[in-house]
């Protein structure tokens, strides 16, 4: 089975779930701690997909993610080169206001090759519009032209099409109108909200973007939370047809474990 | 190399983005009342303080401090941008969690040590500075936690420590009388009363020589009501003016353990707590119980879960230091409750928390200006809107940060919480079984971890034994501290690694370092073995403590592990992977049994461990009750059954929280099956929360609480109504009464006169009697007996009796939950009722009555229990497709609540022999409303023979509750939104 290697550090809190739907969608999930990283950038080489997992990242600090993306500068060659052997990456929440910081997303332009330093970020995930924490579920749609490799194809059932979101910094905001229409075109938005349900005032309701590979996944919900039916909010009052469809949530992981089976790793 | 020298670098939204933290900030101004801001800019300022040349500190802020997309970053003080500016800074020593993660950060970027300090800047357009800065007292800053400048803070250098003191100082007690012992005791903050410095002069006249200082400290924490609940352990004589049928006449008690019927015909109970609330426990484990796995003894009490896994909870109060500083004092409240769930046997893993608060009604206080309608907030006392706000933030901030999902919780109103408000804390753990007991052993190190030791949090424990008064903000600000979650994160990261490290658990005890900080955990963890430590081995946060002072600081996120020395090297290489601080402050094991204190070689203290843990003079308490019949008008109506629903559905105590639940993150660590909300839409309030502890098992944990209050005019029926309350919301959710745990936290006013001790005891009995007839044994359980506030002027504020009964039970394959939302036209609601309801003392009479609520209700202790096994057993066949239990506003409140959650409506029919306020909204004990398929309606009615059952009528999709012969009709839209409302208080100010 593919290694899914899933990046830790001070106040990393989601590592558990996502390691869980890893493992459900046929994987071996492994844990580093960022600092064990930092010293020996060559235990990326083992992954065939690789997790930045939510939390908050040392406390959140300055804002969500800066600190632990600070610190993953170092680890930024290893991310270059495993994007580079086709690795695909996940990055829920503070995985991916840690991904943007890093310069991983929305990562180059494409054609172009990365860079030898981490690109200056283009995009953010600011405070929520209403200024606080909001933990809810939200209604989620694919983008039909979405290059992502976790996402593409995926289409939902009308009563479970949603994932959670629990997040006080989740509002994605682009430097420009140009960036914005670039992510579009180039198929790079991988998940959107409902525009009648944007939980936090994202820019044209984005949800979660991928790089121009579409190896690279961030997103502010949480598909790891969303990987057996009775997480849905209203399971309860499901009817039993609802019950039979994996969730979108494992859908995502089994997409990506799959395409992650000819991935070359070193042993 | 650059000198050394402080940078100051300001960072704010760039022109043309939004400032959400500004906005939020000018919100909180204006609900203050004064003067009305008309702007406010925000900004971050970062103090750093190093030797950093100008282009690092140019790196530090444009790479690390701001956002490229959102932020802009300058260096020095700008000038103002409007009419006053105002920033906000800890004090010093006050603990800045963002410090530490920023230096760390800096570290990493440049090599070069720093120390950072963090503050925020304001703004204010449209007022000036005087004004700003009254209002930054109101709702920007506490003056116990933090600095307001009125203009830019540009310090030269950062305060450091000065050198330690470290000589042993004696305190005379030895010729002192009772008098001048009570002076010592109340301005040393030892709260010890005369008998007990009397007892400590005896064993010092005994030794020959006066106590030392740290001796005398380690006593007082030891023996505080916080440590060592005194009160409800003492011998208490009881007398009564009641009828034979009383519950606690001589008649009913006598022949109970510890329990002695007096010839005058008072009784003696002999440690009240034993001989009741765990009396309980150990009779049900006797009978047939055997899933209790640890009770009373630990942090937490442990039930068995399954085979391999036991499952434990604890909840503790954090009410006075919440009073003083609402945010760090929720936040540390459930911080020290996480922690005892990590120090349970050999460390379990936090898995939920709970909250429940009890303040005063906020839209009925104001400041100064208060006009008649409200009441004026006391001198000394914050308005109880922000005491609110900023306990949820609290509890928000920490659980959310350490990723332990908050599930369930309740707030109460009432305003006599006005100086005192109530905030507790729980939490549950998961552990395997062979974890659940652990202890030291002689030889083993004393090993500390986590967070540094500090001045702060000193005299906790005592603290919590005295009573509020206005100008305790100025003498207790020492015991009020700001939490560090990702500290504490990290530690219990250590700590389970360690706890399932290959070579096996690296420890054999450990405890947390709460009250008492570690005078208490190693007082507690050698108890048998005694001590040698070490004190100048901790590290600190700056220098400067004395030896005293590490010894009794209740510095956050600590906890004590006992190791055998062979395996200190392995713990030690998992702290360092972690960046977790660790010390090796001494051995467990002395030849006497003796807790020795040495600091550099020098030995500051020496106590027998038997005096600390068995020197506590016995007390008798004397205790007594009189039944009070207060008057009771007949109400007066609100008009139309309409107007009374939707007065009921926006009283606060019934209102939607979801502007507190949704701040919490529910869903971390992927186990939710039933969330705090529930519904077609998820926002109907359910009963209970259930969750997998047990990855790939189908069994969950339900948990839920009850609480009542003094409303009752007995503290015997309104505990057994918590009790009640407590097992009817599991068993709604479809949790198996026959496996429900449950855990007691009394909140007293005071226990000085007899009267309230006598009301302390009918509320113990009534845990017995409770827990024996519900077979819920009690594993765990606090108390906090000094709940009032003393105003300027030396009125006293007591706090109304408040029992809350949490618990947590079973149940095997979570595909058999359910919830309370309506969920199909056609099906039949039922209300089953296994106890009468009156209007007496219920909300409607809150609302619209004239006296203040008293609730004369009992509770059936037969039909109770029976009535939640038999709808337990029913929900397990799939023949219940809702249920939620009926208390507070009765009825129809209960009715309109699983509509609105379902999007559905009713076609009510009240029965003709009924009168309908009575009906609609009369609260009590034991009362459940369901919903079924029509197909199952005749065997839930007969299996349901037994018990009052009414049909209430026929689930609609129209979306409109009626009751034609009662002329009601009411859309649910617009119910719900009455229902939402009245606590949706938007935007946070932080």
């Amino acid at each position: 089975m593919p290694t899914a290697l899933i990046i830790t550090t001070a106040g990393t809190n989601c590592d558990r779930e996502l390691a869980r739907a890893f493992a459900l969608a046929g994987a071996t999930p492994e844990f580093v701690h960022v600092n064990a990283l930092r010293r020996d950038l060559s235990i990326m080489d083992r992954a065939a997909l690789i997790g930045l997992p939510g939390g908050f990242s040392y406390g959140d600090a300055i804002a969500a993610g800066r600190v632990q993306a600070q610190l993953l500068r170092a680890v930024y060659p290893a991310f270059r080169a495993a994007i580079e052997r086709g690795v695909p990456i996940i990055a829920p929440c503070n995985g991916f206001q840690v991904a943007v910081q890093l310069g991983l997303l929305p990562g180059p332009d494409a054609g172009m090759p990365w860079p030898d330093e981490p690109l200056e970020p283009v995009a953010a995930l600011a405070q929520n519009a209403q200024a606080s924490f909001v933990d809810r579920w939200a209604r989620i749609e694919v983008p039909a032209d979405t290059r992502c490799v976790w996402t593409r194809g995926l289409r939902f059932t009308h009563d479970t099409n949603l994932l959670p979101v629990a997040h006080g910094e989740g509002r994605f905001v682009v430097a420009s109108a140009e960036r914005l229409r670039q992510l579009r075109d180039g198929g790079q938005v991988a998940v959107t909200y409902h525009a009648d349900d944007n939980p936090n005032g994202s820019m044209d309701s984005i949800a979660g973007i991928c790089d121009a590979s579409g190896l690279v996944f961030g997103l502010m919900p949480h598909p790891e939370r969303y990987t057996r039916w009775t997480q849905h909010p209203w399971w309860t009052r499901l009817e039993p047809s609802s019950r039979e469809h994996e969730p979108p949530g494992l859908r995502m992981f089994r997409q990506a474990v799959a395409h992650a089976a000819g991935v070359e790793v070193a042993t | 190399m650059p000198d050394t020298a402080v940078h100051r670098i300001e960072v704010r939204p760039q022109h043309g983005h939004v400032d959400p933290v500004g906005a939020a900030a000018c919100r909180s101004a204006c609900a203050v009342g004064a003067a009305q801001p008309r702007r406010v800019d925000s900004a971050h300022v970062y103090l750093i303080e190093g030797a950093l040349d100008d282009t690092l500190v140019e790196r530090i802020a444009s790479e690390l401090l701001a956002d490229p997309v959102l932020e802009v970053a300058a260096r020095g003080a700008s000038t103002g941008r409007g009419d006053a500016v105002i920033e906000v800074h800890p004090l010093p020593g006050v603990m800045d969690p963002d410090a530490e993660a920023i230096e760390t950060a800096i570290n990493a970027m440049t090599d070069t040590p720093v120390r950072v300090v963090t503050g925020k800047r304001y703004d204010f357009h449209g007022i000036d500075t005087d004004e700003a800065a009254h209002l930054a007292g109101r709702c920007l800053a506490n003056p116990v936690v933090h600095a307001i400048y009125t203009e830019p803070f540009v310090p030269d250098a950062f305060p450091h420590g000065h050198p330690t003191d470290t000589e042993v100082r004696s305190v005379s007690l030895l010729n002192l009388d009772a008098s001048a012992l009570k002076t010592l005791s109340r301005d040393g903050h030892l709260f010890l009363s005369v008998d007990e410095m009397l007892a400590i002069q005896d064993e010092y006249r005994e030794l020959g020589r006066e106590p030392r200082e740290i001796e005398l400290e380690t006593l007082a924490q030891t023996w505080s009501e916080h440590c060592v609940h005194k009160t409800l352990k003492a011998r208490v004589r009881y007398r009564a003016d009641a009828p034979a049928s009383d519950p606690l006449s001589a008649e009913v008690l006598r022949g109970r353990p510890g329990i002695t019927v007096n010839d005058d015909g008072s009784v003696t109970i002999d440690n009240l707590l034993r001989s009741t609330v765990a009396a309980a426990t150990h009779a049900l484990m006797h009978d047939d119980i055997d899933w209790c796995l640890s009770v009373f003894k630990d942090n937490a009490g442990i039930i068995a879960f399954d085979d391999d896994h036991a499952v434990c909870f604890k909840v503790e109060t954090h009410n006075h230091p919440s009073a003083l500083e609402p945010y760090g004092g929720a936040a540390t409240g459930i911080g020290g409750c996480i922690r005892d769930i990590i120090g349970t046997g050999l460390a379990a893993k936090p898995i939920a928390a709970t909250d429940v608060f009890c303040v005063a009604h906020p839209d009925q206080f104001a400041f100064g200006d208060a006009d008649d309608s409200q009441h004026v907030v006391p001198t000394g006392c914050l308005h109880p809107r922000r005491i609110l706000r900023d306990i949820v933030a609290g509890v928000r901030d920490y659980g959310n940060r350490m990723g332990i999902p908050t599930i369930n919780g309740a707030v109460w109103f009432h305003n006599d919480y006005v100086g005192n408000p109530l905030v507790y804390c729980g939490c549950v753990g998961v552990m395997p079984r062979d974890a659940v007991e652990g202890e030291a052993n002689p030889g083993d190190h004393i090993i500390a971890l986590g967070g540094r030791t500090g001045r702060d949090g000193i005299h906790g424990a005592t603290f919590s034994s005295a009573e509020l008064t206005d100008s305790h903000a100025d003498e207790f600000s020492h015991a009020v501290q700001i939490g560090n979650p990702v500290t504490e994160k990290k530690t219990l990261d250590v700590i389970l690694a360690a706890r399932d490290h290959e070579q096996g658990c690296l420890y054999s005890a450990i405890t947390d370092c709460g009250a008492g900080g570690f005078s208490s955990a190693v007082g507690e963890m050698g108890e048998q073995l005694g001590a040698e430590v070490h004190l100048e081995r901790a590290p600190l946060k700056y220098d400067g403590l004395t030896p005293t002072e590490i010894w009794i600081s209740e510095a956050q996120e600590r906890m004590v592990l006992a190791v055998p020395k062979d395996r200190v090297d392995a713990l030690a290489a998992i702290c360092d992977a972690h960046d977790v601080e660790w010390c090796d402050l001494g051995t467990f094991g002395t030849d006497d049994s003796e807790l020795i204190l040495r600091y550099n070689g020098v030995e500051f203290g020496r106590l027998p461990m038997e005096l600390m843990h068995n020197g506590l003079p016995d007390r008798l308490r004397e205790a007594a009750w009189t039944p009070t019949a207060r008057s009771y008008d007949a109400h007066r109506s609100p008009g139309s059954l309409e107007q009374g629903l939707r007065g009921l559905l926006a009283h606060p105590n019934i209102a939607s929280k979801h502007w507190i639940i949704r701040q919490y993150d529910h869903e971390v660590q992927g186990g939710a099956v039933i969330n705090p909300l529930v519904g077609a839409h998820a926002d109907g309030p359910s009963d209970a929360a259930v969750i997998l502890p047990v990855e790939g098992s189908s069994r969950g944990l339900g948990m839920a609480n009850g609480i009542a209050t003094g409303f009752c005019e007995d503290a015997y029926t309104m505990t057994l109504l918590a009790i009640d309350e407590c097992v009817r919301n599991l068993v709604c959710t479809g949790i198996d009464p026959a496996r429900v745990a449950i855990l007691d936290n009394f909140c007293w006013p005071g226990c000085d006169d007899e009267q309230r001790m006598g009301e302390l005891v009918r509320a113990s009995v009534a845990c017995y009697d409770g827990a024996m007839a519900y077979r819920t044994p009690f594993i765990s359980g606090k108390d906090s007996l000094n709940n009032q506030f003393t105003t300027e002027d030396g009125t006293t504020i007591r706090i109304p009796p408040t029992m809350l009964i949490s618990g947590f039970g079973i149940v095997d394959d979570v595909e058999r939950c359910i919830t309370m939302d309506l969920k199909h036209a056609g099906n039949r609601v039922l209300l089953v009722s296994g106890n009468e309801r009156t209007r007496r003392g219920s909300h409607y009479e809150m609302c619209f009555g004239r006296d203040e609520a008293t609730m004369p209700a009992t509770v059936d202790l037969e039909r109770g229990p029976a009535v939640a096994r038999v709808l337990h057993a029913l929900t397990d066949e799939g023949m219940v497709r809702s249920a939620h239990d009926v208390s507070d506003g009765g009825v129809l409140v209960a009715v309109a609540e699983m509509a609105m959650a379902g999007r559905l409506g009713v076609h009510l029919e009240r029965p003709a022999d009924t009168e309908p306020l009575d009906f609609w909204f009369g609260e009590g004990a034991s009362n459940y409303v369901i919903e079924c398929e029509p197909g199952h309606y005749s065997a839930l009615l007969s299996a349901l023979r037994e018990f009052d059952v009414t049909t209430l009528g026929t689930v609609t999709a129209d979306g409109r509750l009626t009751e034609p012969n009662d002329s009601f009709d009411c859309d649910i839209d617009e119910l719900r939104r009455i229902w939402l409302k009245p606590l949706d208080w938007g935007a946070g100010s932080d």
